[in-house]
């Protein structure tokens, strides 16, 4: 036994050196996660990158792991990606004129609504126009009436 | 009867926008979304260098055909929809001075070169794309694609899908003329 000790610690040495490469790897692959979540595989378009088997989505997984590997940042990754398919392989549009309607459109049709709402809320409960000089002279005519009917 | 206050229009503001909304939903039903636009029309192509698929020594890259209106077709021998457009890839390949070159994307080349010498060979060279990262340069995302590119090396049109005889003879002809002339 004791003759294979060196072999031995050599070998627990060279997992120990693995080790943080290990680590390394695993933080990788949570950045490549945490990006391919984000982004549509273009083919099956409800399918994220990171959950689609195809082969577009197999080939860039690819890319992204080696440009992350390389060094390279989510935002320069996501450079190359828009710079090749567009802002379409972003779930997020990014905010630029061509989306302003895009993202201001909730606010502006909220603010549509409010000033609707306030209008319509403005005006009194029982808005009756005025009465014009003939219907006034008639509901005079009609009291008076009801007046001398209750007092015989 | 006339309207008891001046507000009454706003009361047709929600069925106007009822109306607009379904305006819109009823045209996008309409729309095909894997109709995407490319993002290299109007800019260069972007620049490879492939070894070529019938002399894999050699190798092509696009600076080599600057001065001519050409044709850059995504295709592969496993692919239905390439066999598809494959006849009108044939005739487009008798148009003068037209020049078509294969990107075969993620092929085996033996099986690539099996597939031309059977149905006939429409491009002046195929160059063989393995790890298919020249596609993604492209932008490409679906099998085939076909890129028409000008003498300055300009991006023009991206087809999407096979190519049909009236995608041919109404699309590309016509823009290849033009781009020509």
């Amino acid at each position: 036994m004791i003759r294979y000790l060196p072999a031995l610690l050599l070998a627990c040495s060279g997992w120990l050196a693995a080790a943080p490469l290990m680590a390394d790897d695993a933080r990788l692959l949570q950045r490549q996660q945490a990006l391919t979540q984000g982004l549509r595989c273009l083919v099956c378009q409800n399918e994220t990158l990171a959950d689609s088997q195809a082969q577009l989505a197999v080939n860039l997984r690819r890319e992204i792991h080696a440009m992350l590997a390389q060094g390279r940042s989510e935002d320069e990754v996501i450079d190359f990606l828009t710079q090749r398919y567009g802002d379409f392989i972003l779930y997020e549009p990014p905010v630029k004129p061509y989306t302003w309607l895009l993202w201001g459109g909730p606010g502006l049709l909220l603010a549509a609504g409010t000033v609707l709402w306030w209008q319509l809320s403005r005006r009194p409960a029982s808005a009756s126009p005025p009465l014009d000089p003939a219907e006034a002279a008639r509901v005079a005519a009609l009291l008076q009436q009801n007046k001398t009917e209750d007092h015989t | 009867m006339k309207p008891k206050h001046g507000k009454s229009w706003l009361l047709v503001l929600p069925l106007l926008g009822f109306l607009g909304l379904l305006w819109v939903f009823l045209h996008g039903l309409q729309r095909d979304p894997h109709a995407l636009p490319s993002s290299w029309i109007g800019r260069p192509a972007p620049l490879f260098v492939l070894p070529r698929l019938d002399a894999p020594a050699q190798t092509f890259s696009p600076a080599m055909l600057r001065g001519r209106v050409w044709l850059l077709n995504v295709w592969a021998s496993w692919c239905e929809s390439c066999h598809t457009e494959h006849p009108t890839l044939m005739q487009l390949a008798q148009h003068d001075g037209l020049a078509i070159v294969g990107l075969n994307q993620q092929d085996v080349p033996d099986a690539a070169r099996a597939w031309l010498a059977k149905a006939g060979n429409p491009y002046l060279w195929s160059v063989m794309d393995r790890d298919a990262r020249v596609s993604i340069d492209y932008g490409v995302y679906g099998v085939p694609e076909t890129f028409v590119i000008d003498q300055a090396g300009i991006v023009r049109y991206r087809h999407l899908g096979s190519i049909s005889p009236q995608d041919a003879r109404d699309i590309l002809l016509p823009l290849i003329r033009k781009l020509q002339a």
